[in-house]
């Protein structure tokens, strides 16, 4: 009993070291996010070169794509672009989420479409274009439903319109390989099996 | 010199600034403290450890407007919470709920304090034996002993 007692404070504090020591590992950004394994919620949203054309879910069905959410204002979404073209290129669909600023940096607070569409096709022409279109969520309605946090953020929507991955950050080979390709690729092969 | 102070008082006349930033109206008291509670418990999914009344993150800004819809629009403290947690889960939150995986840190005060009361009453029970023991010496000898004490040190001197 009394040896118990003796060794009960070193026992209690390697505990607190080892959990403190595996915080220090941990990345305090990550966390499991709610959406996945849902559909896609409803909206109706205009496209961003084409305002007229108004997305809706059903229309973004039959095929497994990226759903990556960015705006020009985000450093970390243009240097995302040109790891994201050459996806593109090897045939991974991928469709943007545009997420406008209340007060863009450049922009400015008033919002102006042709403003912000020149400044798009500008920045795409410099880093690249991995979009096949992009919906424009100017009061970020969309992003709100779908739990987004800020931008870069990218989701992988099957062919059902179901969310299957949520990765919060940018992306580059390593996440790539490490997080979203298998689960793109998973869902991608069931594309032709139930159409 | 003259001038200088003249200045000097000038700066004094800057009115303050006003942060106009968001004035919200509401219907009444109870929805002006429900909004305030509301943005005062849920917290920022990108900032670490700020709520959404603390914080200009453009998520927290979208949050508290849809805070303020919602309490607007008649919706209870549990309804505008459930809706958050639904897209922002649990984290957004800071008061967890009671499940599974949560059960050990709602339990953990409880069971250190069950702990520290157990440990107090096994030491109480211990110096009571002990002190039992000394009760059975009579005071005779105690006093005896004492004066023993007393005698060495004078003796000493």
């Amino acid at each position: 009993m009394r040896k118990v007692l003796f060794y009960l404070p070193l026992v209690l504090f390697l505990t607190l070291a080892l959990f403190l020591l595996s915080g220090l590992f941990s990345n305090p950004m990550e966390r499991e996010s709610v959406t996945i394994n849902r559909a896609l919620p409803a909206f109706s949203l205009p496209d961003l070169m084409q305002p007229d054309h108004q997305w809706q879910p059903e229309l973004l069905r039959g095929e497994t794509f990226l759903l990556n959410v960015w705006g020009t204002w985000c450093p970390t979404c243009n240097a995302e672009l040109s790891y994201m073209t050459e996806l593109s290129q090897q045939g991974v669909k991928i469709v943007g989420l545009y997420y406008v600023l209340p007060a863009d940096p450049v922009l400015g607070e008033h919002f102006d479409l042709a403003e912000l569409q020149a400044d798009v096709s500008n920045k795409l022409q410099q880093h690249g274009n991995p979009y096949q279109f992009n919906i424009l969520d100017v009061k970020r309605s969309l992003a709100l439903d779908l739990g987004v946090s800020g931008a870069p953020e990218t989701f992988i929507i099957d062919s059902n319109g179901m969310v299957r991955s949520h990765h919060i950050g940018d992306i580059n080979p390593q996440v790539w390989r490490n997080k979203l390709a298998p689960v793109y690729q998973q869902w991608r092969q069931q594309d032709g099996a139930n159409p | 010199m003259r001038m200088l102070s003249g200045l000097l008082a000038l700066l004094l006349l800057a009115l303050p600034v006003q942060a106009t930033e968001e004035v919200l109206s509401f219907d009444n008291e109870t929805q002006r403290r429900l909004y305030l509670q509301l943005t005062a418990e849920l917290r920022c999914p990108q900032c670490q450890n700020q709520n959404i009344a603390d914080s200009n993150a453009v998520v927290s800004v979208d949050m508290r407007q849809k805070t303020y819809d919602m309490v607007m629009q008649g919706s209870s403290r549990t309804e505008v919470l459930d809706y958050m947690v639904d897209r922002y889960g649990y984290f957004v939150h800071y008061q967890p709920p009671l499940n599974r995986y949560t059960l050990l840190l709602w339990l953990a005060p409880l069971l250190m304090l069950l702990g520290l009361g157990w440990l107090q009453f096994k030491r109480r029970r211990m110096q009571l034996s002990t002190d039992s023991n000394e009760a059975a010496e009579p005071a005779a000898q105690l006093d005896a002993e004492l004066d023993k004490l007393i005698d060495q040190y004078r003796s000493k001197k």
